[in-house]
């Protein structure tokens, strides 16, 4: 964390939510548990960070700290996670399975009723001005494309009102061609793949 | 030099002597150094002899053969200090001192010897002074080759074991100081395997061995832990924190502004958690420096000022409306206080009435938590300190300040402060005298609420219970008197309201009930009211007219056993449950076994499988701990109880009928034996167990016969606990025999087969546990039986039961004789005959052998299996293909630290395993897909080339997971496959 100066030297820490209790029913063979809103949470949590694999990598970068899952991922200007940031958080992650009335969600991937469900993920970046916010959002982004079945529709957004330039970033990241075409760039998909990288 | 020269003329030199001498110098010969040595030891030639025979070539021209001279005279030396007379050692250290100014050549050899004379008792005073003053005027020390910076610093060392080195302090520090912070890679190969924390340490040694350094020293401290690089602030911190061992007022005074403002600005700005933990550590001792030193009558007293200077950098952040900084500032504030008692009450004066301020200016339930916890901090370090005062005490000034303030937090809806709130009221009891008999009650009342929360405040209502455990060791007054009545009351009214059914909630509130009394079961006089309130309870269930279910029964056990296990640490409380307990539980048990028509609903209740193992575990947590000669006395009424049906001891002896277990009582009775087996299992192995021969024949004759399997089994096992607790002889081998015969006479044929190999298992298992030589062969038959057409799939679970620990019988609690081994040592002596017997055994019974040793794999500590795999890894492979559930999921779990451990052996292999992981991947067993999955997690650590013709593939199939309909799955899936989508890829 060498020299600079901190865009935001004294940010206020939030405590870390624990991890999910297993309950009974997750243990049933029979039950079906439901995607819900503290799964894709704890998507983008798992555990690890990137930066600490292989030597003299990352002296460079400023995103040495940036690890995979989004939960833990620590903001590139701070050794906290975003969680402790409050740059995620549970509330702000909505998952809506729109399906027939009286109709149960069936769960082999082949039987889908219907394949329309939508995870919507609003982020809250640090400041108003944060220059990680478009990366911040892409390496969710991917991480979830990654993660979830293909029937779900991803929407990740800024928070309204925490950033100078959200429609512009909600704009880039909503559009998947550019979506595509930023994990076109080696650079860009090195970093992002250094945040989701589980390996520490 | 002239004196020397005097002296030299005084002796005229030997023959012998002299020869040795031109050897030396002039011959360049090494030996002769250790005979002039020897000589002089053994006193054939003195030192002054030797310089004699010298003469010619300390003064020769040649700054070589000089050299040489000297040499010799500092090897003699070196060997023989201990020899010289003070006289001596001055003209001696006048010539070395002289000697200095010679040429560089000179100098190692001069330096040598000044070494072996800074070793001699007999220097005068000053001398040593004089040597350093020397040194560093003639000779650019920092410049020297190292041997010679060694020497050097060995006779300063040697000198300030005992000497006097206050005038060289700066000199001293300027040579090693250079060095720090030490910044050093050990090379590859290094011979010496120095590393460079042992580098660190001795420098610290050095550096903080004298408070003559300080005034050099504390400024580069803090220069380095101003500097940008971690290393050098972690080091400067660590040294500083040991400086502190050593220093007083007076070396710290003028550099404390300078250290706190530095320390400060790490804790508060610092990015590395290990840089805040050396911050505050060295903050602490820096405090518990300055409290410590004696003071002269009109110096100032340096830990006000310097408490003063930090409570006010500090205090004005724990009253920012934003908080930010708190969580800093309380940190520093707290390390300052836990370094003494002085410290500690003017920082806790200060602090604690703002705190208390904060927490009401503050309206939302997390801030307050974030002020409470900060108070529980601070509260905490006053139980470092003990008063003996008790108007010394900074907290009683406090006190009701703090009790409303806790109670307000109890009452918050916020979860999380009520969990601070309990964890304060916690620490708050525990201070000596400070909460009144009014403050108990009222803390008392908050608990018992606390404890009946509903379900989704779990995490409070145990955090109560435990809070209500460890205040009721320290005021059982208060508990005895608030809790336990309101407590039995609530059982009390729940009997007559169950008739109104009015369901769960009041069924919950049952057992909140139960649970709260066994919690506050932890001092000696409150078992005494909650242990007889349970039986009570226990009995009304059994009397009344109310059907009590299964799970309220076994929940009063539960609780009776959580009494138990308090109650075992203390002898006279362990007794006392024993005696009121045991007989209690038993009569009920006897009066339900009892062939009569009245209430056999309830009877059938406490006869259950699962009632009756809710027993047996309260019966043998009451009964490991008791000291031998009670365990005799209880031992001398149960077993007739169970052998002859003498009734007397029980509570309630009027029963209907006979009660005679093994003889021809009903099926009811013979169950009653788990009872007597969770008993004599479990006492101590010097009691003598009276009628042992009469009751191992009875138990060995019910083990194997009728169709009551718990009864059987309850006997076998009783048998085998009492076997394996009994000392080799006669009687035991007597006792195996008839086992051998019981066993072999069930299996050959007849009705009683499943019963016999439960037999032959438990007696097995007795003794593998205790390496008895005839377990070979019964583990051989059980081997055997694995291709048994009806017995093979019962004997390859029994496998899981050899390696696993048993609950009831067999434990190392219940005193018996487990050695701890005795799993590497089964594998090692089973696994090549499981081995064998798969291969030769026919197909249908092939899977029997794989679950065997699946068992086996499974139990043995992983570390101890990695080594042995590669062996068996065809045989695993193997059974991936098995359909068994079992074998699959115990070859996944072994399977998967080998993919760790061994990547190149296992990359061998990678086209069957990526293969079959996903075709487990989709098993019906949510347990083998979990299984499945975290070892297609552990394939990414084999080398990347040999896995990237997989990749797209597995990518592909590892999407279907994602949409598994438990959760558990899909979180495996989701963390394998973002690994798989790293393989090969820019950044991973």
């Amino acid at each position: 964390m060498g020299g600079g100066l901190l865009e935001n030297a004294n940010p206020l820490i939030y405590e870390r939510s624990g991890e999910r209790p297993v309950t009974a029913g997750e243990e049933d063979e029979q039950v079906p548990d439901s995607i819900d809103a503290r799964e894709i949470f704890d998507i983008r949590r798992c555990r690890a960070r990137a930066g600490s694999r292989g030597p003299g990598r990352g002296a460079e970068s400023p995103f040495l700290h940036l690890p995979h899952l989004i939960r833990s991922i620590n903001d590139p200007e701070h050794p906290l996670t975003l969680e402790e940031l409050n740059v995620v958080e549970q509330v702000r992650v909505q998952v809506s399975h729109s399906q027939r009335p009286g109709e149960r969600l069936v769960w082999e991937s082949q039987k889908v009723s219907d394949p329309e469900s939508t995870v919507a993920v609003a982020f809250t970046p640090t400041i108003p001005h944060c220059s990680m916010a478009t990366l911040i959002g892409l390496s969710i982004k991917v991480k979830l494309l990654r993660s979830l079945p293909q029937r779900f529709k991803l929407d990740v957004h800024i928070t309204p009102g925490t950033h100078a330039s959200e429609h512009a970033v909600n704009k880039q990241l909503a559009d998947k061609e550019r979506v595509a075409a930023a994990l076109e760039n080696t650079h860009l998909l090195e970093v992002v793949n250094q945040c989701l990288s589980a390996r520490s | 030099m002239a004196a020397a020269a005097a002296a030299l003329e005084a002796v005229a030199p030997t023959g012998a002597l002299w020869g040795l001498v031109q050897d030396f110098v002039m011959g360049q010969q090494e030996g002769p150094a250790d005979q002039v040595a020897a000589d002089v030891k053994s006193g054939s030639y003195t030192v002054l002899q030797v310089v004699e025979a010298l003469g010619s070539s300390l003064e020769n021209p040649e700054p070589r053969t000089r050299a040489r001279g000297i040499q010799l005279l500092s090897q003699v030396l070196l060997q023989c200090h201990s020899l010289l007379l003070e006289k001596e050692v001055v003209h001696l250290i006048l010539f070395y001192e002289n000697r200095l100014k010679d040429h560089h050549l000179v100098i190692p050899s001069v330096l040598q010897g000044l070494r072996a004379l800074s070793l001699c008792v007999a220097l005068p005073p000053g001398l040593a002074v004089s040597v350093l003053k020397a040194i560093f005027q003639e000779v650019h020390v920092q410049s020297l080759p190292q041997v010679d910076r060694h020497t050097v610093y060995s006779i300063i060392t040697n000198f300030m074991r005992t000497r006097e080195e206050g005038p060289f302090a700066e000199e001293l520090f300027e040579v090693t100081s250079c060095y720090f912070p030490i910044d050093f890679t050990p090379p590859p190969n290094d011979p010496h395997g120095i590393q460079r924390e042992d580098l660190i340490l001795s420098l610290r040694a050095v550096l903080a061995s004298t408070p003559r350094f300080a005034e050099f020293l504390l400024p580069l401290l803090i220069e380095k832990v101003d500097s940008e690089i971690l290393s050098a602030k972690l080091d400067s911190l660590q040294t500083l924190n040991a400086c502190c061992a050593v220093y007083g007022q007076k070396e710290l005074k003028d550099f404390l502004p300078s250290l706190w403002a530095s320390i400060r600005r790490e804790v508060f700005q610092t990015a590395s958690e290990r840089v805040e933990a050396e911050g505050l550590a060295a903050l602490n001792s820096l405090t518990a420096c300055l409290s410590r030193s004696v003071l002269r009558a009109d110096a100032e007293d340096l830990l006000d000022s310097f408490l003063s200077n930090i409570l006010q950098d500090c205090r004005h952040h724990l009253c920012e409306p934003d908080m930010k900084l708190v969580w800093p500032s309380a940190k520093l504030l707290q390390a300052a206080a836990g370094a003494s008692a002085r410290a500690c009450d003017h920082i806790t004066s200060n602090v604690l009435p703002l705190l208390l301020e904060q927490f009401h200016k503050h309206s939302q339930s997390n801030q307050r938590r974030t002020i409470l916890e900060m108070i529980l901090g601070f509260l905490k370090l006053q139980q470092k300190w003990s008063y003996e005062d008790k108007d010394e005490r900074p907290l009683s000034g406090f006190k009701d300040q703090l009790c409303s303030l806790v109670f307000m937090a109890l009452t918050d809806p916020s979860t999380q402060l009520q969990l601070v709130g309990i964890r304060t009221l916690t620490v708050l009891g525990a201070q000596p005298d400070l909460l009144s008999s009014g403050d108990l009650e009222l803390a008392v009342g908050h608990l018992y609420r606390l404890s009946f929360l509903e379900e989704d405040s779990q995490s409070c209502r145990v955090a109560a219970l435990e809070a209500s455990g460890t205040l009721a060791t320290l005021y059982p007054v208060a508990f005895s008197s608030h809790l336990v009545p309101r407590l039995a009351g609530e059982l009390c009214i729940e009997e007559s309201d169950l008739a109104r059914g009015d369901g769960p909630t009041k069924c919950s509130r049952h057992r909140r009930c139960l649970q709260a009394l066994s919690a506050i079961s932890t001092h000696a006089s409150i078992v005494k009211e909650t242990l007889p309130l349970l039986l009570q309870h226990l009995r009304q269930m059994n009397k009344g007219n109310t059907v009590a279910g299964t799970s309220e029964v076994i929940a009063v056990c539960q609780s009776l056993q959580q009494v138990a296990e308090k109650c075992q640490q203390d002898p006279e409380s362990c007794w006392y449950f024993h005696q009121t307990a045991i007989p209690c539980l038993l009569a009920l048990a006897v009066q339900a076994s009892m062939p009569e028509k009245e209430h056999p609903v309830l009877k059938k209740v406490l006869l259950q499988d699962e009632v009756l193992a809710a027993m047996v575990s309260v019966i043998g947590t009451a009964t490991t701990h008791l000291s031998p000669d009670l365990a005799a006395q209880s031992v001398a009424h149960i077993v007739p109880l169970f052998l002859d049906g003498n009734i007397t001891f029980l509570p309630e002896n009027s029963f209907p009928g006979r009660f005679q277990p093994f003889q021809d009582g009903s099926s009811g009775q013979r169950r009653l034996v788990a009872l007597l087996m969770a008993f004599v299992c479990s006492l101590p192995r010097n009691v003598e167990i009276p009628q042992l021969n009469q009751l191992m024949r009875e138990l060995l004759e019910l083990s194997c016969c009728h169709n009551c399997p718990f009864s059987s089994t309850a006997a076998a096992k009783c048998f085998a606990g009492l076997l394996n607790k009994h000392p080799a002889g006669q009687q035991l081998d007597e006792f195996l025999q008839l086992a051998v015969d019981k066993v072999e006479a069930g299996l050959s044929s007849g009705p009683y087969r499943s019963q016999a190999f439960t037999l032959l298992l438990w007696v097995t298992k007795a003794l593998v546990l205790r390496y008895h030589p005839l377990s070979s062969c019964l583990t051989d038959r059980l081997v055997g039986l694995l291709s048994d057409p009806e017995l093979g799939p019962a004997a390859a679970d029994g496998f899981s039961l050899l390696m696993s620990d048993c609950t009831e019988v067999l434990t190392r609690a219940g005193h018996a004789e487990v050695r701890i081994m005795f799993r590497q040592r089964f594998f090692t002596d089973n696994v090549p005959a499981l081995v064998r017997g798969f291969h030769a055994a026919p197909r249908d019974v092939k899977p029997n052998y794989l679950k065997g040793l699946s068992h086996v794999l499974n139990r043995l500590p992983k570390p101890v299996l990695l080594p042995e795999l590669p062996t068996l890894l065809s045989l695993l492979l193997e059974a991936l293909s098995c359909p068994d559930s079992v074998v699959q999921l115990s070859t996944l779990s072994c399977l998967q630290p080998l993919l760790l451990e061994a990547p190149q052996v296992m990359s061998l292999h990678v086209d069957t395993l990526v293969t079959k992981f996903l075709n487990l991947s989709s098993s019906p067993s949510m347990a083998v897909r979990i299984a499945a999955l975290q070892c297609m997690h552990a394939v990414t650590h084999l080398p990347t080339p040999v896995l990237l013709p997989y990749k797209l593939q597995v990518i592909r199939a590892l999407a279907k997971p994602l949409d598994d309909k438990k959760r558990l799955v899909r979180k495996e899936a989701v963390s394998a496959r973002g690994e798989w989508f790293l393989l090969g890829s820019p950044g991973s």
